[in-house]
């Protein structure tokens, strides 16, 4: 999701690192820009229409691109996410269920829901009933906080808020930058704790090897990030934590060297 | 009566100029004083992929084991925070790694050299791990707190290197006629380098240990011009592509660079895969690097390696 004001400050960034690994990616935005490309909503930018416009986002992919995947994320311009570990967290669950992953939250929403900024994930079940939903006006425009009210409105229509958490229990999706996940003791922001669905672990155990994303990431971090993950490597490590597969799940491409 | 003494005071005056002048041009070094050498960049490759396949199992395993590192760190009571974080960090992937201090300080363990002076240190840590540690290891890795080593990379740009020959690597810089690995980016010296050093650090005409009469040279330039009389060289290290591996600046620093000369190839341009050190880090920097390099990676990639590297005991961040 991004806007004509941050498409070449923010975007931009994301277009020429991580979402390179997308089957398709789409850039959201309130105006059309065929060269970027980015798709023009129906929508004005602000957070007050922030709940409008995902939405409309996702009437537009069920509309024009719904064959073209099993799973349908939504980031924000300011999202690092690598693919292959979303790939990985799918690879043992269906799209034909209605269920949907990311950094899960506690309050307000029974079944919890996730966060907007840590991006999440939505099988193509999930998808297709959020979007009757809306057209049934079983779903509506309850508020302009994004997040929480599509949580309502999934909860509403059965899709199960799922467990993004490793074999370790560690967490995947992150709500907020790398570096605070890793190095604040003190609570991120007073409210995390109370916040997130999962205790909340510290230091090392904050994040899985096989993260998914961080949040409020800057233009310059999407390349530290994607230098950091997929190019710089150390040399014949053996790391600690190597998990298996989850069953059904075609054996991993080798490195030629 | 007047007269009398400022003549004096002038001739006091013009001695003692002279006399200074005498003593600084007694410094200066002279080119031709070393064995003539043609002016070249030395520049020190990895290995390519292909050569390190053509060793066997065996010959792989033995190779993992023998490359064997030793890591100085000098620290100052000033740099606690960075000093925590090298200690909890990547000093544990050195086969031995220990903290040589400018003075005792109680929180951690250090070899204290009662010096101030950057040179001093230098010199007694060299020293001082010659005696301790000749027979042990085979390569040498001196830092400052700041930077951040990733030393299984360290070893496999060592790999077919011997170390009986005399080699000093890092990031060069050239100072007129000297061309010097700057401390930054980490100095490496093979055993034989570190051997001839021992023996250069007590001759006081060559090496002396106080620097300059007027402004002290920095330390890592004085350790080139001591190798020098030994017939030790500094050398760039790169990868294969021609990239530095010892980095003296921070991924960040470097990836900005990167944006404003090349924004179409941003990563491709900045560094290297096999990057052994980046510098100028913050103490929590140094904690996001250990997570980037050795734990965050995108599931399925797997590599054929020809050594084998497994985490240190007793660690939980990598």
């Amino acid at each position: 999701m991004t806007g004509p004001r941050t498409l070449e400050t923010k975007a931009r960034h994301v277009r020429d690192t991580w979402a390179r690994h997308c089957n398709v990616a789409l850039f959201m935005s309130s105006e059309t820009d065929e060269r970027f490309p980015a798709v023009g909503l129906p929508v004005q930018e602000g957070r007050h229409q922030l709940y409008w416009k995902t939405i409309r986002a996702f009437q537009y992919v069920h509309r024009h691109h719904l064959g073209q995947a099993d799973w349908f994320l939504k980031a924000d311009d300011d999202t690092f996410v690598v693919m292959a570990n979303l790939r990985w967290l799918l690879a043992g669950q269906a799209p034909e269920r209605p269920v949907y992953f990311g950094k899960r939250f506690k309050p307000f929403v029974k079944q919890g829901y996730m966060s907007g900024g840590a991006g999440y994930v939505l099988s193509k079940e999930a998808l297709r009933r959020l979007v009757a939903a809306f057209a049934s006006r079983t779903c509506t425009h309850t508020s302009a906080i994004e997040d929480l009210a599509l949580g309502q409105c999934l909860e509403k229509l059965g899709v199960e808020a799922g467990d993004s958490r490793d074999t370790r229990g560690r967490e995947t999706f992150h709500p907020f930058p790398l570096e605070r996940h890793l190095t604040e003791s003190l609570p991120l922001d007073r409210f995390y704790p109370q916040y997130s669905y999962y205790p909340v672990q510290w230091a090392a155990a904050c994040c899985s090897d096989l993260s998914v994303s961080f949040h409020y990431v800057s233009g310059q971090q999407m390349y530290e990030l994607e230098y950091l993950t997929h190019r710089l490597r150390p040399y014949g490590y053996r790391p600690r934590y190597r998990p298996p597969l989850p069953p059904g799940t075609p054996p991993a491409p080798t490195h030629r060297p | 009566m007047m007269s009398e003494s400022s003549s004096f005071v002038k001739g006091m005056v013009l001695g003692g100029a002279f006399c200074m002048l005498v003593t600084l041009l007694g410094h200066i070094k002279v080119g031709n004083g070393t064995k003539a050498h043609h002016h070249e960049h030395h520049h020190i490759q990895a290995p390519n992929k292909e050569d390190v396949l053509n060793l066997s199992e065996g010959e792989r395993v033995e190779l993992s084991k023998s490359i064997r590192v030793y890591c100085i760190i000098l620290v100052k009571p000033k740099d606690l925070g960075h000093w925590a974080a090298v200690k909890e960090t990547w000093s544990k992937h050195c086969d031995k790694a220990e903290f040589y201090s400018s003075e005792n300080v109680k929180v951690f363990d250090s070899v204290t050299l009662n010096t101030n002076d950057m040179w001093v240190m230098m010199r007694k840590a060299y020293k001082i791990t010659y005696e301790r540690y000749k027979d042990e290891f085979s390569w040498f890795f001196l830092a400052y707190p700041t930077t951040f080593a990733i030393i299984e990379n360290l070893k496999y740009f060592l790999l077919k290197k011997d170390p009986s020959q005399p080699f000093y690597i890092g990031h060069t810089m050239k100072s007129g006629d000297l061309e010097y690995v700057d401390g930054e980016g980490g100095i490496v010296l093979s055993i034989e380098s570190l051997r001839r050093l021992s023996h250069v650090l007590e001759d006081s005409d060559k090496c002396p240990e106080q620097g300059g009469m007027i402004w002290k040279l920095a330390e890592d330039k004085q350790l080139a011009i001591c190798l020098k009389y030994t017939g030790v060289f500094a050398e760039n290290a790169e990868d294969s592509e021609g990239k530095d591996v010892f980095n003296t600046k921070s991924v960040g620093a470097l990836i900005k660079e990167a944006m404003s000369t090349h924004p179409q190839q941003v990563v491709d341009g900045c560094c290297s895969d096999m990057a052994i050190t980046f510098s100028g880090l913050a103490p929590n920097h140094m904690h996001v690097m250990m997570y980037g390099v050795y734990r965050l990676r995108p599931y399925g990639h797997t590599y054929n390696d020809a050594l084998v590297f497994l985490p240190p005991a007793g660690s939980d961040n990598d």
